[in-house]
């Protein structure tokens, strides 16, 4: 336990009665005394406030600006950074030679810089791979004593209004730079959620004056790592080392619609990223499998790893659940993995070994439960 | 009331041991979406895996506490899995089984050993 790192905000945590978990070198609160499901349904019903400052901040700085910072990081990234206007944010990967996945990113105009969001597990990584494949004149600064907090739910906007009235004008994937009581706050209309929301950079020594700011409002609770995951697996979204890796795809893992025009074949910037032909390849003949959404009938949840079946017997695996869980909005369990593409039209059966036992699915399309982004 | 160091309690009357989990077992699982009963009529170890309960986040194995016969289970349960949480000393009871050995549950924990145990 020694060598887990402790959040800035871990005695407020305390202090509400979280239980710690150790995650990505992290001790994260994975639960508040509400518990899991009762947090969920809030943040889906109010407001839940996220404390994700184990993920990494990240800056990339150049002479030339913000153009020749995401010239540069679109031949790393097969999302277009260029053409993005100053105050959006964009959903963006780091890929490898072979096409798969070095990490899921959220990525930032912020006028004379981009910026970049990184998982936390994947950080040192990410650095390291930036630092050794951007041209040196792009700078790579990790940005350290900034806590990151999301503010998540329909009631997220009002909540979060009344410290901070220009954050109502945002629209989803806007980014914006706003004071609160003299500190310098960055803010996104984005989250893992599906829900509206918001993620707020504070400057770690105001981030608890912040968070208690907040928490005081009676439509936020704090919700922890546990609903986080439910939440996001409900809106369909990956969990970077689970759903998505060095060997998924962006097109395997339904992510080609983070592939803008400009970077497929026949556009103003085709290719130019790591793993360009198989991910180009696929993208015009369609992958050999593909993660989709799976419905497990009754009420036994398919964790990571269950097995996946074409047939109720005999045959080998077709595939495997890469996160799977209990849906407290759909009051049922939900699972994602990976089929044949042959496998992956919604509605198709599946059977998934629980402790033995094949237990009937049926492929769902993604998200499981709409999402209410304001768009 | 007998206790086990996994956290479950055993009832006997007349050779029958009803079974369930511990009020701070409960608490530790978090919200209970499913329970994975055995079948009535199976010959259960000392130590085998009979029970799966599936919190909102993660699987548990509920093992069985003695050699014997399970002769009922649970099947309320099924629809409503929250009593776990709700009531786990009292109405979410796991399974009856009858002991080869009733004697046997005088090695188990009374209350006050168990309540020193979990602190």
């Amino acid at each position: 336990m020694s060598a887990l790192k402790r959040l800035r905000l871990h005695d407020l945590h305390e202090r509400l009665g979280a239980r710690f978990a150790p995650f990505a070198g992290y001790e994260m609160p994975v639960q508040y005394p509400a518990g899991v499901m009762k947090e969920h349904l809030h943040a889906r019903a109010a407001a839940g406030l996220f404390d994700v400052s184990h993920m990494g901040q990240v800056a990339l700085r150049a002479p030339g600006g913000y153009e020749e910072a995401a010239t540069a990081f679109e031949a790393l990234n097969p999302a277009a950074a260029l053409g993005l206007s100053e105050g959006r944010q964009r959903y963006g990967l780091l890929t490898n030679e072979a096409g798969g996945i070095i990490d899921d990113l959220m990525f930032a105009n912020r006028g004379d810089h981009l910026f970049v969001i990184v998982n936390a597990a994947c950080k040192e990584g990410d650095l390291a791979h930036m630092r050794a494949h951007l041209p040196a004149a792009v700078q790579v600064e990790e940005i350290g004593g900034r806590a990151l907090l999301a503010l998540q739910g329909p009631a997220a906007e009002a909540a979060l209004a009344r410290l901070l009235p220009g954050a109502a004008a945002m629209r989803f994937m806007d980014v914006a730079v706003m004071e609160w009581e003299g500190a310098e706050l960055w803010l996104s209309r984005s989250g893992y959620t599906g829900e509206d929301g918001f993620e707020i950079s504070v400057p770690e020594d105001r981030a608890e004056a912040f968070a208690e700011a907040l928490l005081a409002m009676e439509e936020v609770l704090p919700i922890g790592l546990g609903a986080r995951d439910s939440l996001r697996l409900e809106a369909g979204l990956c969990l970077y080392g689970h759903d998505i890796d060095m060997e998924t795809s962006p097109v395997e893992a339904g992510l080609d619609w983070a592939i803008q025009k400009a970077r497929r074949t026949g556009g103003a910037r085709a290719g130019g990223f790591p793993g360009a032909a198989r991910i180009h390849r696929e993208l015009e003949e369609g992958p050999a499998r593909r993660r989709v959404g799976l419905r497990p009938e009754g009420r036994a949840p398919m964790r990571e790893g269950t097995p996946l079946f074409a047939a109720a017997e005999g045959g080998e695996p077709v595939g495997a659940v890469t996160s799977g869980g209990f849906g407290p909005s759909l009051e049922g369990p939900m699972a994602m993995g990976y089929i044949p593409a042959a496998l992956a039209e919604p509605g198709t059966p599946l059977w998934g070994e629980v402790r033995g036992k094949r237990l009937p699915a049926t492929v769902s399309p993604l998200p499981f439960r709409p999402s209410t982004y304001k768009r | 009331m007998k206790y086990t160091e996994d956290h479950e309690w055993l009832r006997e009357e007349g050779g029958i041991v009803t079974v369930g989990i511990t009020k701070h077992a409960a608490e530790q699982l978090g919200d209970v979406v499913f329970v994975d009963l055995p079948e009535v009529g199976a010959e259960v170890s000392k130590g085998d895996e009979i029970v799966v309960i599936e919190s909102v986040k993660a699987a548990s194995d509920i093992l069985a506490p003695l050699d014997g016969e399970i002769v009922e289970v649970n099947e309320a349960l099924a629809a409503t899995p929250a009593s776990v949480n709700e009531d786990p000393e009292g109405a979410a009871w796991f399974f009856r089984m009858k002991v080869k050995d009733a004697s046997a549950l005088s090695g188990f924990m009374d209350e006050a050993a168990y309540l020193e145990m979990v602190g």
